[in-house]
């Protein structure tokens, strides 16, 4: 299938899954009905359950696939491993601690922007710590140490800010902020998201082009005229950014970043600066699917989409990997 | 006109020197062949020279500028550089591969343009293997693995390019077709600088030579006074020596032991 053929119909889904998710609710509403809700017209309580209450959710469950899988692909770029994620600098863990910090101080409480702030601010100063750690020279072997020592560390961090709940209610807020979830956002969260979002998108659709020469290696795209320490700095920045925003304002959404580039690879021929685009519409499918699932599953309660993200991320990551094993076994045979 | 000329130099990583006193100069239209033993430090000079590490003494001059203070897209204009080759684990086409070489002379969010291939297309054409253009670049042969490589470099429209032991596992065939285009690119006004574990082959195609054995030692000049036997001996620490084919080649061999005969 030619590139261009498989955007369009990832764009197409894209469309149709907001619009299906615009009518997903209490009060079920068909696509015709919200497409006119969306353009003002037709029963105003339509029109507001459509703009005001789940059109935010909506443009979230977009924003944020699509700045996760994007994160995945210039990642999986950045340090030629198919098996990289959004999480590999530590970026999520950071922003996740900076959220609990924020509702166990019970800041949270106070102020409706401290937690996407706090979150926001986390992600922000990992880049930091990291590239004061590893340097701002540092080969790949050491960044992913140093973003796997920061990640832990934030993990830790924010393990003992449950530990030390000053309530079981705040313990329980906490640990289900971390599950990641998209209810009951209105237009401030995608306010708060959006800077960053962007600023994640325009800086890795920029430097998406030096991808391909990296994959001969660091020193012959060096050779090639590519400025690697700035395309790692800049990759590092963008994916926190990104990773910032939207765990600022979603919690901890796993797998959708690692797994998503994969799916949309065989389509563009596996050219590392071809990705992105696909990736970014995939992502935004595939969590606006997730979202649509989250909310059809009948449970208790609303299964929330982190944990439906992990449920079904998990065996495909597995299979991931015993796919590798399987090449790897292939090449040592071939010899 | 010299394209890339050091004096004096001292190679090596952080604090710790590994080579001293080493002068090059790249002229257009010749080849300059790099020959030392295992370890002695030709890959370092290599990175030196191509700006990926600082010398710790001396400077590099591209042209009339000092590397140091060149962007990196300057010096990829300059100077070109051709990796050994080796599988990579992404698939594409012998001219996507070729393309990247215009990397160089592309904005941000630009993606190589009809010029960008042309340029690509007559590089493969300069080396004769414009038919593999959308062949899997995985899947030809090393040699023409490595033609591929030295296309890409020409594809960058450097005025000099370094070529890290180009026929290194290549079968015989190869290794002369490699050569043979190498030369070529000499004739056609580049200047060629390779690193190479056969004095033959410098004897083969080179004009100059510099060698760089243990002990700081470092000499260069044209290859017929500076490859003479003594020198590859003290090079090698073999003793070796030079001789003439009936057809004109120079071959290097073991000399022959001081029992026999």
């Amino acid at each position: 299938m030619k590139p261009a053929l498989s955007i369009l119909l990832l764009a197409a889904a894209v469309v149709l899954l907001f619009l299906i998710s615009l009518g997903i609710g209490p009060v079920q509403l068909g696509p015709v009905v919200v497409t006119k809700a969306l353009f003002g017209a037709g029963d105003p309580i339509d029109v507001l359950i459509v703009r005001d209450l789940r059109l935010p959710r909506t443009l979230l469950a977009a924003m944020i696939g699509a700045t996760l899988a994007l994160s995945g692909a210039a990642l999986q770029g950045l340090v030629r491993n198919p098996l990289a994620g959004p999480s590999i600098f530590g970026a999520p863990s950071a922003a996740a601690f900076g959220a609990v910090t924020a509702i166990g101080l019970g800041l949270a409480d106070a102020l409706s922007y401290a937690l996407p702030l706090a979150a926001m601010l986390g992600a922000l100063l990992s880049v930091g710590a990291l590239l004061m750690l590893a340097g701002a020279s540092a080969s790949m072997l050491t960044l992913l140490l140093a973003g796997l020592a920061l990640s832990s560390l934030a993990s830790a961090a924010v393990s003992l800010a449950l530990n030390l709940a000053s309530s079981p209610f705040a313990a329980l807020e906490i640990a289900f902020w971390l599950l990641g979830s998209l209810e009951d956002r209105s237009f401030h969260h995608v306010a708060m998201a959006a800077p960053p979002i962007l600023g994640c998108w325009a800086l890795l659709i920029a430097t998406r082009g030096s991808l391909r020469a990296l994959t001969l290696g660091e020193d012959v795209a060096r050779t090639s005229g590519v400025d690697v320490k700035r395309l790692k700095l800049l990759t590092v920045i963008g994916v926190a950014l990104g990773v910032g925003g939207a765990v600022a304002v979603a919690g901890a959404i796993s797998f959708v970043g690692l797994v998503t580039p994969h799916l949309v690879r065989p389509l563009v021929g596996h050219d590392p600066a071809r990705v992105h685009i696909p990736a970014m519409l995939a992502g935004a499918a595939l969590l606006l699917a997730a979202d649509c699932a989250c909310r059809l599953i009948p449970t208790t309660s609303e299964i929330r989409i982190g944990v439906f993200t992990a449920l079904i991320g998990a065996p495909f990551f597995i299979w991931l990997v015993v796919r590798q094993r399987g090449r790897d076994l292939l090449q040592t045979q071939g010899g | 006109m010299t394209i890339v000329a050091a004096n004096d130099l001292i190679i090596g990583y952080g604090a710790i020197p590994i080579a001293s006193g080493i002068s090059i100069a790249l002229q257009p239209g010749s080849v300059t062949c790099l020959l030392g033993p295992n370890g002695v430090g030709k890959t370092t000079l290599f990175k030196t020279l191509l700006g990926l590490i600082p010398p710790l003494g001396g400077a590099v001059r591209i042209g009339d500028d000092d590397l140091a203070d060149l962007p990196r897209r300057t010096i990829a204009r300059r100077i070109a550089y051709v990796p050994q080759a080796y599988v990579s684990d992404f698939a594409y086409t012998v001219l996507d591969l070729v393309v990247m070489g215009r990397t160089a002379y592309l904005g941000a969010f630009a993606a190589p343009g009809r010029a960008d291939y042309a340029i690509a297309t007559d590089a493969l054409g300069a080396l004769g293997i414009a038919g593999l253009a959308e062949r899997d670049a995985n899947r030809i042969s090393g040699g023409q693995r490595q033609l591929a490589l030295i296309a890409r470099a020409l594809a960058q429209r450097a005025g000099a390019i370094i070529m890290d032991e180009p026929t290194a596992s290549l079968d015989l065939a190869n290794r002369l077709l490699v050569l043979d285009r190498i030369a070529g690119l000499a004739k056609d006004g580049l200047a060629v600088l390779i690193s190479t574990h056969e004095p033959e082959q410098a004897f083969a195609i080179a004009d100059r030579v510099a060698v760089i054995g243990r002990d700081n030692h470092f000499a260069t000049g044209p290859v017929d006074a500076v490859l003479t036997p003594e020198q590859l001996t003290r090079l090698y620490g073999v003793a070796l020596t030079v001789e003439r084919t009936p057809s004109g080649r120079l071959v290097v061999g073991p000399a022959a032991a001081p029992h026999a005969g």
